[in-house]
């Protein structure tokens, strides 16, 4: 330990960092945005490969035969809902029971803690109904999942018939090993959570929801079914989950495999993959891809039903249907046929899917970049935040500390207990009062130092801000780390916009450029900003207006997340990301 | 003095108590990193439910404390909450007193050392806030909060440590070997403090450590049948009370075997969960003389330093023993105000704070994202348990090397100068 004890060698260290310390972090942040940004060049990604061995060669012919049977029971579907004006549950539980599958239905109600706005819901009341198709010579001891969303209106009837159509040929085959569920969720997510709940017997959201009578074992794989049109031309592979959590690639990989085999166009964030990447128009897509996955991911919503199974340790994804301007178009028969082929083979599975990687982002379907290449880039910032302290100090800066995590916990707990209050007394709606809440107490943080100065008169000293920049620092170092562990994309995103003001803030650089570029950098702009970025690279951009009340739904559907699925990005902005970055509000208008 | 600390105490009793009525109290009762399988409130529970139901509380494997521990709550069960208060704040009060009584060494030695390490001792004004900042360190430490609502037993046995220490400071042998006795009942390891209180003792009553007088050995022979006297007394009381030896495998034979491989923050856990049957036991006894090994270079080094020497070998009990708990960390963390003059010789400070400090924050995101995610494995949960092992033992010996070295000031002056005049610096090699 040379470097620890000898004191020569370390004088000559510390003096070379302290000399060169603003070009060391200048180029460090320029190195990471750019190691990211290669990311999702092509060869330095890697191409995809199948790792669990037991799913890896069967030559088997997939023969599910019964597609137009199966659109026709589709049709059906939709006139049952739409004369019972919700869940058909007797016809869908009669249609099931016809099929031999075991059938049960489970009821839920939530009221949700303010009215969503998006889907025009407040008081939820639903129905669940399954089938469990019983392995014929296994023990009952693992299942798969197979859902499809019973949603209002005209979407997704396609995916119930498919669904109803593939569970009647799997009845007649003897190779299942598995128990496979078949599972028509209403209400989409609120439906799935209930449902999800109940299975495992945990009860973590306060959803009241009616045990479930009949169970498969415990699941290996799920996957969930949007199909809207007769024919498609392209399937969709939805990935991202609650929390940013993503299900084992392998999963990803089988489907690759399959559309391969069978010759079915397949996008990942909608966008096809292409053959030019040495083109700078070849590039940009792969970019726009990343950037889209890296977006999603950063949300911490669940983008498809299949993103409630990733927290209980199940392999999930959803696979939508789409139907664009094509020449080619494929039919449900083929459709069902990947299906077939896709559980056959998750049949095979011994154990669950571990071996391929759990943290990786995707510029293609058939590329990947692991967790190995991906986390130097938000290493290289965070090295930033630790070049930047300075010698250790006495604790006396609580108060500055206090109350910002007070601010803190005023902005996660307020705008919900309020919304009555606010809609008494301001004419707005109580998703509104919500959402404008939040954003007031978010405003009314930055004229914290100006009260917290004139109430405690003896506060301010020399030393006394280089010590609560010391742990500002600290604070939003281990904050970053451990947030980019667990969902890594947001964890860059707040690192790439927070470290920059987290190193160059002192009360002595101009006040009022510092001051416009650190609300400029602060999460709630950095959230306006990715608002309107994913509006482009969806390529649907959205004008001023319309990105504004996009930005007020973002906040509710966030803050609504995290109260009906346990989601984390609110609390995390709200407790802890928001108080760090007060702190350096703080430093910054020190006396 | 004892306003301070009175508010501070007020103010650690209502964060605990706010804390022992909220929702988190269940869940940090389960965390492996807060509770062991020695000291978990559960287990006691079980082992409540096992008399009550007239079975031996260690048939089945769960339950792995002391009978005296069980009888003792066995009529303070409903009152767990405040027991566990109550022995916390004892806790502190007898630091405060340990505290108390240490200034004196410091007057006795003032007069032996050269002019310009006089500003190395400490003054009575500098010693006044100590034991309010020893109080600080242990109840508000965030370790010492999460132990006490787990209503872990760890708070139990670092107050009678904390006694162990009282009555040797203030010079009672009997009650210090009758504390010790305790101590290491409840855990074997503290048997290690022998050395530094006999030590103490003999430094007290002037007996010179030289292995050829008689009244070194006189003494050693004095304090070590009062301790192993009430040993015994203890173990056959035990055995009175359950009416069966089967505590002896459960209690000791279970410390010393580790066959519980539940993760914590310890070194045992992943080791042993990846050997071969065959080299087990070697290794077991090489981890077990570890922890005892220390104590005797540690004797001979610091015999002039007896108390310096018990938080030496406080703060190596509680990192190598086989079960360790944040509850324990905080024990001796407790203790570094005392040494607060070596500060200006410690060279580490600033990256052992910083390591502790992100390892503690590390520990539950992975064990999240191995448990419950399934994203990591062990391998993570081990490398941040290390990490803050390594970190413990750079605190531990940068306050070893700060204390030799201004023992070296205090003989040498606090200027070294080389033979032709220039400034020296000291390396360690």
């Amino acid at each position: 330990m040379g470097l620890l004890s000898d004191p020569n060698r370390r004088r000559a260290l510390i003096s070379m960092l302290t000399r060169l310390n603003a070009p060391i972090c200048v180029v460090c942040y320029f190195a990471g945005v750019a190691w990211f940004m290669g990311l999702a060049f092509e060869p330095f990604t890697l191409r995809t490969y199948m790792s669990e061995n037991a799913m890896g060669s069967t030559m088997v012919e997939e023969r599910f035969p019964a597609g137009e049977r199966a659109l026709a029971t589709g049709r059906e579907f939709a006139a049952h809902k739409k004369k019972v004006g919700g869940m058909p549950v007797d016809w869908l539980v009669k249609n099931m029971q016809d099929r031999g599958l075991e059938v049960f239905t489970q009821s839920f109600s939530r009221t949700l803690p303010f009215p969503d706005e998006n889907k025009e819901r407040y008081i939820v009341k639903g129905t669940n109904v399954y089938g469990i198709l019983r392995a014929p010579r296994a023990p009952r001891t693992e299942a798969l999942v197979l859902s499809a969303p019973c949603s209002p209106g005209d979407s997704n009837n396609q995916a119930v018939g498919l669904l109803l159509g593939l569970a009647q040929y799997f009845r007649n085959q003897i190779y299942w090993a598995k128990d496979i569920i078949f599972l028509v969720n209403e209400h989409d997510l609120i439906g799935m959570q209930a449902w999800l709940e109940g299975y495992h017997h945990t009860n973590t959201t306060g959803m009241s929801w009616s045990p479930l009578q009949g169970r498969g074992g415990s699941i290996q794989a799920a996957l969930s079914l949007e199909l809207s049109s007769d024919v498609i031309t392209s399937l969709d592979l939805v990935l991202e989950g609650l929390n940013g959590q993503l299900p084992n690639l392998d999963l990803a990989n089988l489907f690759y495999a399959f559309c391969q085999k069978i010759g079915v166009l397949c996008t990942i964030q909608g966008k096809l993959q292409r053959n030019d990447w040495d083109s700078v128009s070849g590039y940009s897509h792969a970019v726009q891809t990343m950037m889209l996955m890296v977006m999603k991911q950063a949300s911490g919503r669940p983008w498809g039903d299949h993103g409630l199974f990733l927290r209980y340790h199940i392999e999930a994804a959803t696979i939508k249907g789409v139907n664009s301007f094509r020449q080619y178009k494929t039919d449900a028969t083929t459709i069902g046929r990947l299906l077939e082929g896709m559980y056959r083979k998750l049949n095979n599975l011994l154990e669950r899917l571990h071996q391929s990687y759990f943290f990786y982002l995707m510029p293609s379907l058939s590329h990947f970049v692991s967790i190995g290449y991906y986390m130097p880039a938000f290493g290289l910032l965070a090295v930033i935040l630790l070049l930047r302290q300075s010698s250790p100090g006495v604790l006396s800066v609580l108060t500055p500390l206090v109350i910002s995590h007070l601010t803190g916990v005023a902005l996660y707990a307020l705008p919900i207990r309020f919304q009555e209050t606010a809609v008494e007394h301001f004419p707005v709606s109580e998703t509104e009062a919500v959402v404008l809440t939040a954003i007031a107490i978010y405003t009314a943080g930055l004229a914290l130092p100006h009260n917290t100065h004139r109430l405690l008169s003896g506060e301010g000293t020399e030393q006394g801000w280089r010590v609560l920049k010391l742990i500002a620092v600290l604070y939003l170092a281990v904050l970053l780390g451990c947030t980019a562990l667990i969902n890594f994309s947001l964890g860059f995103i707040l690192a790439l916009t927070l470290v920059p003001l987290a190193a160059f803030v002192t009360p002595h650089v101009p006040k009022v450029l510092s001051a416009f570029i650190l609300v400029i950098l602060s999460p709630a702009c950095t959230l306006l900003f990715s608002v309107f970025f994913f509006q482009e690279l969806q390529e649907m951009p959205v004008s001023f207006q319309d990105g504004w009340l996009l930005y007020l739904s973002v906040i509710s559907q966030g803050i609504l997340d995290h109260s009906l699925y346990g989601s984390l990005v609110y609390p995390l902005i709200a407790l802890l990301v928001y108080p760090c970055w007060l702190l350096f509000w703080n430093i910054l208008f020190w006396k | 003095m004892a306003a301070p600390l009175t508010l501070l105490l007020i103010v650690a009793v209502t964060i605990r108590a706010a804390l022992f009525r909220s929702s988190l109290a269940e869940l940090i009762a389960e965390r492996v990193e807060v509770v062991s399988p020695i000291t978990a409130w559960k287990r006691v529970v079980e082992g409540l439910a096992l008399l009550d139901l007239g079975v031996s509380p260690y048939s089945g494997d769960v339950f792995h404390e002391t009978p005296l521990i069980i009888y003792m709550f066995h009529f303070l069960v409903d009152y767990a909450e405040i027991t566990f208060m109550v022995s916390l704040n004892k806790n502190i009060i007898l630091k405060h007193f340990v505290v108390e009584f240490r200034k004196q060494k410091f007057a006795l030695e003032a007069d032996r050392y050269p002019m310009d390490s006089l500003e190395l001792i400490r003054s009575p004004k500098e010693m006044y806030y100590i034991p309010l900042k020893v109080a600080m360190f242990y109840l508000l430490n965030p370790f010492t909060i999460l132990s006490c609502v787990a209503k872990s037993t760890c708070g139990l046995n670092n107050a009678v440590l904390a006694l162990f220490f009282l009555s040797t400071i203030k010079g009672n042998v009997l009650l210090s070997a009758i504390f010790l006795c305790l101590a290491t009942y409840q855990s074997i390891y503290p048997i290690t403090l022998c050395a530094p209180a006999m030590l103490y003792f003999m430094q007290r009553q002037y007996i010179p450590v030289n292995f050829r007088r008689v009244s070194f050995w006189w003494f050693i022979v004095q304090y070590l049948f009062m301790y192993l006297g009430s040993l015994f007394v203890l173990i056959c009381l035990s055995f009175f009370l359950l009416g069966s030896w089967d505590y002896l495998p459960s209690v000791y034979g279970f410390i010393l075997s580790v066959p519980d491989l539940t993760p914590n923050i310890g070194l045992f856990w992943y080791f042993f969960a990846e050997m071969f049957e065959h080299f087990r036991l070697f290794f077991l006894c090489v981890f077990q003389i570890n922890v005892f090994f220390y104590t005797i270079p540690l004797s001979i080094k610091l015999k002039e330093h007896p108390v310096f020497l018990m938080f030496m070998q406080l703060a190596v009990i509680s990192i190598f023993k086989s079960y360790p708990t944040v509850g324990d960390v905080a024990l001796y963390l407790a203790f570094l105000p005392v040494w607060s003059h070596l500060h200006r010789f410690l060279r580490n400070i600033f990256l052992v704070s910083c390591v502790l400090l992100a390892c503690s924050v590390l520990f539950p995101v992975l064990w999240h994202l191995w448990i419950y995610a399934g994203s990591a494995n062990s391998n993570f949960y081990y490398a941040i348990t290390l990490l803050f092992n390594v970190a413990q033992i750079l605190l531990v010996s940068d306050y070893f090397y700060a204390f030799l070295r201004r023992e070296h000031h205090l003989t040498n002056g606090l200027y070294l100068k080389r033979k032709d005049g220039s400034e020296a610096t000291l390396i360690l090699k």
